[in-house]
């Protein structure tokens, strides 16, 4: 079952460089919650925040606290790698891994991290995750044939299938769609409603229809000018940012003014 | 105005093959006619007739096909050629090396020393030998050290310290071989005394020069795996050691493989550091740890540089030795080819 995201107060670093400043918002269980705002704002940013993928890249940190049911991300005793466990993502260009097969990419978090599966439940888990992906029915022949093979909009699938096998709580999507054509991307906008039964999903968009379409909240975040950091303007039903803003700002960038 | 699209009249076939013929005929007669005592060389005709062609389709394509088509032949024909003379000196040495070394290349040669012959026979298994075990050690200190220099580089080093292994890295691949050999020398003389010689020592020698080159190699494989596959593996929850020998090592092993392999290759072939810590030797000597040891580029250069009594059997004798130096680098290049397409990323396993 998903789990409550709470962000208190979060500042985000690239050594000096403040990018995202002061964001504290909260986002409930078993909802799908977008984050839109122009390029260079810092949503990408705050999203690799709450798994804690931020640090793979040397000198990013993190001020403030970022909760999962209660429990503070970075505490002292935390280690990002459980964290990752918790807190799925799909990336925004479809990145299975190509030295292995259909199957071997669906139980990658199963494999790569040594855990005593049995086969049967192997089995299990590769149908359960495909299914949940959309998957299955192109893919149950050729389960052995390298990843790589697949076309775009079924390699993230894929993708999605391989993050929902180790059962996270939150799903976090970056601009998944961002490199699909447009049939692809209905077939995972409506992977997106389905799975949201399911896990807590953060999905950042560029394209604001997906965010109309597919969230029930949505944040909109935006920068003041070149070398400011990007702050959080507005947070709330996805219905009341597109029919009724009240910020200024957001109703600009929603209704194509700028960005 | 408009403009209208016509036909491009073009050379056939048939006349760039007449032309070509030409070309040759006229090289062969300009030959034929101004030589005086020396003899025909098919390759000179070859190269006379290939420039006579040239002088021959150019203007021709010029009038008949226009400006473009022709500097479009020109460039072509240029590139080809470049082409072909830079193979001159590979067909050549192989053509070379074969014919002059299959002389020996026989059962005596590959089953027998040098021990106790003077003249015709003997053979270079104890440098075969020599060359295996020694190459075998240098690898064996060089991946693991090359493979974790690399990985440390591409994965964790940040800041002053990875700079400096770089520079030093460089620094290393511009080393002399013979350099490392008196290094090796100069190493082992303070532990076993002045004077000491082993195939053991031969390979630190060969080391000192193969790690760069292993460093260098994988260094380059391991940045070109995607960032993209590193953040899917840590997404997962996957730890980063994990990561690096699951994702990136697979996916990157066929071009550690060759890049490996090309090491080997470098450094198999090493004459001058051998000559010193190693020494020379007539026998058989399967023990690295001590003694000298013969190597394959030392039995070259010592069976040409002091041909015995049958002078011919000596260099026959060194040819063969070449030639074996080259079938061995072949096969290891081989192989590595044969292990980069199994472990080719887009390969199913």
């Amino acid at each position: 079952m998903g789990k409550i995201i709470e962000l208190d107060h979060v500042d985000v670093l690239y050594g000096q460089f403040l990018a995202v400043e002061d964001v504290s918002l909260t986002i409930e269980p078993q909802t799908v919650t977008a984050f839109i705002g122009p390029s260079g704002c810092g949503k990408s940013t705050l999203l690799r925040t709450i798994n804690r993928m931020h640090e793979v890249i040397p000198g990013a940190r993190v001020k403030g606290d970022i909760r999962l049911d209660g429990l503070n991300l970075y505490g002292e005793d935390v280690d990002p790698v459980t964290v990752r466990r918790e807190v799925g993502m799909v990336f925004q260009r479809p990145n299975p891994f190509p030295t292995m097969s259909i199957r071997d990419n669906v139980l990658a978090g199963y494999k790569l991290n040594n855990s005593r599966v049995s086969k049967s439940d192997h089995d299990a888990i590769v149908e359960s995750s495909l299914k949940s992906a959309h998957l299955w029915k192109e893919v149950k022949n050729r389960l052995d044939k390298p990843g790589g093979g697949l076309s775009g909009g079924q390699q993230q699938r894929l993708c999605i299938a391989r993050a929902i096998a180790v059962r996270p709580r939150v799903l976090l999507m970056d601009e998944p769609t961002s490199a699909l054509d447009p049939i692809s991307t209905q077939a995972i906008e409506d992977l997106v409603s389905q799975l949201k039964n399911d896990y807590t999903i953060v999905i950042v968009t560029h394209n604001m229809q997906q965010a109309a379409r597919v969230s029930d909240r949505t944040a909109f975040f935006n920068i003041a000018g070149e070398g400011e950091p990007g702050k959080l303007v507005e947070f709330d039903d996805t219905s009341v940012i597109f029919s009724n803003p009240t910020q200024k700002n957001t109703e600009d960038y929603i209704s194509g003014r700028f960005g | 105005m408009t403009t209208v699209l016509t036909r491009a009249t073009t050379l056939t076939r048939g006349t760039v093959i007449a032309l070509f013929i030409s070309g040759m005929a006229i090289s062969y007669f300009v030959a034929a006619i101004s030589r005086g005592d020396g003899e025909i060389v098919p390759l000179g005709i070859f190269a006379l007739g290939l420039v006579v062609f040239g002088m021959l389709v150019i203007p021709t394509s010029w009038v008949v096909e226009g400006r473009r088509k022709a500097i479009n032949r020109t460039m072509t024909g240029l590139v080809f050629s470049a082409f072909g003379f830079a193979l001159v000196p590979l067909v050549s040495l192989v053509w070379t090396v074969v014919t002059l070394g299959l002389a020996r290349f026989d059962g005596e040669f590959f089953g027998s020393s040098m021990r106790n012959v003077v003249g015709e026979g003997g053979g270079a298994l104890h440098a075969i030998i020599g060359t295996v075990e020694i190459t075998l050690i240098a690898a064996l200190i060089s991946i693991p050290i090359g493979l974790l220099t690399s990985v440390y580089l591409v994965e964790y080093g940040r800041g002053r310290f990875s700079k400096w292994v770089t520079t030093m890295v460089d620094v290393m691949t511009g080393i002399p071989s013979i350099v490392a050999g008196l290094f090796a020398f100069a190493l082992f003389s303070v532990f076993f005394g002045p004077g000491v010689r082993m195939g053991f020592a031969g390979a630190v020698a060969l080391s000192v020069l193969m790690i760069p080159v292993v460093v260098r190699s994988s260094e380059e494989m391991l940045r070109l795996v995607p960032n993209e596959l590193r953040e899917a593996s840590l997404a997962l929850g996957v730890p980063k050691w994990l990561t690096i020998l699951r994702v990136v090592i697979p996916t990157a092993i066929g071009g550690l493989v060759t890049g490996i392999m090309i090491a080997i290759a470098r450094v198999i072939g090493e004459t001058a550091p051998l000559l010193i810590v190693a020494g020379f030797t007539q026998s058989m000597n399967y023990n690295p740890f001590s003694e000298r040891m013969m190597t394959l580029p030392v039995f070259v250069y010592n069976s040409y540089s002091s041909q015995g009594t049958d002078a011919q059997a000596y260099i026959d004798r060194a040819w063969a030795g070449a030639l074996t130096l080259i079938v061995i680098v072949m096969v290891l290049n081989l192989g590595a080819r044969i292990v980069a397409r199994v472990f080719r990323p887009a390969g199913n396993h």
